[in-house]
């Protein structure tokens, strides 16, 4: 097993793992979204990297000497597939972070902290107060 | 002409309603938007299980791009029931949003809420009718970023932290679901169900394709909330708006199951899933203790919203239980309960949606003296109950029927046998409810109480009418779920 060979996936594996460790470990709410951010973005080098093909070149077809496109033979391209899906999880994963960010700035305002322990002490005076949990 | 182009109205309707909703700065005007779409697509599911019922099975070719290539909807009977509960609960609980939204959700925000409300909408249904497992996850993830909004216009503060964690382990379990998909993807070159369906025999043996079974299938549990995998559902069904709380609860779980039979049965086949992995034997004991504990904490719950999302976990139990036995009959008991739960908690959750609307809270305490009060919302609540538990002429009892019919034709009569057992761990919990309801002393709030305006029973009795109905009448569902029973275990969808 030559070591360039698996070397974005190895990356893929320590960038995903490093952003669930923050998501778990950490108790600031940015630090997590910034940790599921991570998590989100090790798929996209994951699905890009699926697309490469080594010696192969973007995915336009090339004339050959008739000027007819796509005619050139033996021309190696790569997979195009999975970084128009990226596309679209890129999309997504803005739209996530916006929300929990969004979120955190609003728990930020009623609660007046973001850390995840502080937040829970108050939410247990809250339970205690409706008598949830007596 | 408008009949060929069903599959994309289904999908485009709400989806122009929840941005027309947003346009519109007043809030009546962006409702009668949004039921306008949840009217149409609730047409649209009509129309394509008549058609699927009448044994055709529907391919539809997104904006004429041709399957692999371009994106391709298909229906058959599993998600045309599945269309049909999701359009159908929208409809009733978007009439029931009406008063009870303007009265929990800041005024400003109506407009968006409607906007976010339909996205929701709009994503359960994609999820359901798209046959290209790459658009399952775009869809996973539009209906999932509408649900963390709405969940957290809530009125009561909680409801901002139990969104900001339902938001982080959705999204961890929507990208273990594309990491899943983009495994499949590097093994198949294809991201067409039916494909994938067709070139997985032959690769059966793969490290890869293992992977991204284990992935899929633990980014989906998240997503239905199979115990242990639960954590984020309770909070959040208690603290979201009521009418909110009615339509995650009865749809969004839902879909989330029907992506997992899809991947399970249609794409990895039955003889990959439970022959070879055995699966079952995985589920089976998860499902039992799903069963049996969220039952239990259900019955010590105080704030009846909570009460009764534990016991949506529960409930959830019953399905995959009926989907471990991979039979005939238990999948139909699957597919049926998936379809009696969804009438039986909107219901219930709508029941409790009018308490809140008339009391403001509903802690056991406030609920205290309420069947003399609000007559007609106490007695939907306990027909929703009586559902819940499995009584005989409610669909709860249909369902249970079969999910016990399976497990016995498994040879499994100790599972049987605990099926019955925790029902009365049913009876217990909603006995609590009635108790305090019918025979505790009204509090002073309580006292001043009147029933809850029409607008609100309507919607909440037209679900109770729907678990009677078709509790007495079970043709049509049993039918079909049969139909989509056999169509999962006859692999090709």
């Amino acid at each position: 097993m030559e070591f360039p060979g698996l070397f974005n996936y190895w990356v893929v594996i320590f960038l995903m793992m490093v952003g669930f460790y923050a998501l778990i470990s950490r108790g600031n709410l940015v630090k997590k979204v910034v940790g599921l951010n991570l998590f989100q973005t090790s798929v996209i080098i994951f699905y890009v990297s699926t697309g490469k093909i080594v010696g192969g070149t973007a995915p336009i077809l090339i004339e050959d000497d008739h000027g007819v496109a796509g005619g050139a033979a033996e021309v190696l391209y790569s997979n195009p597939l999975p970084h128009v899906l990226m596309l679209t999880a890129i999309v997504v994963g803005v739209a996530t972070m916006a929300m929990a960010l969004a979120l955190v700035v609003r728990i930020k305002e009623t609660y007046g902290t973001i850390e995840d322990d502080e937040i829970q002490e108050q939410v247990l005076a809250d339970e205690l107060q409706e008598g949830a949990r007596p | 002409m408008i009949a060929a182009h069903l599959p994309a109205i289904q999908i485009v309707a709400p989806l122009l309603a929840a941005a027309l909703c947003v346009l519109v700065p007043w809030k009546r005007v962006s409702w009668g938007i949004a039921m306008a779409g949840a009217v149409t697509a609730f047409a649209a599911a009509v129309g394509l299980l008549s058609r699927v019922l009448g044994g055709e099975d529907i391919r539809y070719a997104l904006g004429g791009w041709a399957a692999p290539w371009g994106i391709e909807y298909r229906v058959d009977a599993v998600n045309g029931l599945v269309l049909l509960i999701v359009a159908g609960i929208g409809v009733v609980v978007t009439l029931f949003a009406l008063t009870s939204v303007e009265r929990e959700v800041d005024e400003r925000r109506i407009p968006l809420f409607y906007g976010a409300w339909m996205l929701c909408l709009c994503g359960l249904l994609g999820i359901a009718i798209t046959g290209d497992a790459f658009n399952i996850f775009v869809f996973l993830e539009i209906s999932s970023l509408g649900t963390y909004a709405l969940i957290a216009m809530g009125s009561d503060r909680r409801a901002l932290v139990s969104a900001f964690r339902y938001l982080i382990m959705g999204s961890i379990g929507a990208s273990f679901i594309v990491i899943g998909i983009g495994l499949l993807y590097v093994e198949t070159g294809t991201l067409n169900l039916a494909d994938l369906a067709e070139r997985l025999p032959a690769l059966y043996g793969e490290r890869t394709v293992l992977v991204a079974f284990a992935f899929l299938t633990v980014g989906t549990s998240l997503k239905l909330a199979l115990f242990p995998l639960h954590v984020w559902l309770p909070d959040a069904y208690a603290f979201a708006p009521s009418a909110v709380t009615g339509l995650i609860a009865a749809t969004s779980t839902k879909v989330a199951v029907y992506v997992l039979l899809r991947f399970f049965f249609t794409v990895f086949g039955v003889t990959y899933s439970f022959d070879e992995l055995s699966l079952g034997m995985w589920l089976l004991p998860l499902a039992l203790v799903a069963i049996f504990t969220m039952s239990l904490v259900a019955i010590f719950q105080r704030n009846i919203k909570r009460m009764l999302a534990y016991s949506s976990v529960a409930q959830i139990g019953y399905i995959i239980l009926g989907i471990s036995f991979a039979s005939v009959t238990g999948l139909t008991a699957a597919t049926l309960h998936l379809f009696n739960h969804a009438l039986m908690k909107g219901a219930l959750f709508l029941a409790l949606g009018c308490v809140m609307y008339r009391v403001g809270s509903v802690h056991i305490d406030a609920l205290r003296g309420l069947g003399r009060r609000m007559p007609w919302t106490m007695a939907a609540f306990t027909a929703g109950g009586l559902s819940l538990i499995g009584v005989p002429l409610t669909v709860g009892f249909v369902s249970k029927w079969y999910l016990v019919l399976g497990a016995l034709e498994q040879g499994m009569w100790p599972v049987a046998a605990l099926v019955l057992v925790t029902s009365t761990l049913a009876v217990v919990y909603i006995w609590r409810v009635v108790e305090a309801v019918y025979f505790g002393e009204p509090s002073a709030r309580a006292d001043s109480v009147s029933e809850a305006p029409l607008r609100l029973l309507v919607p909440t009795w037209a679900l109770i009418v729907a678990n009677l109905y078709f509790g007495i009448d079970a043709s049509l569902t049993t039918n079909v779920a049969g139909q989509a029973a056999r169509a999962l275990l006859g692999g090709a969808p």
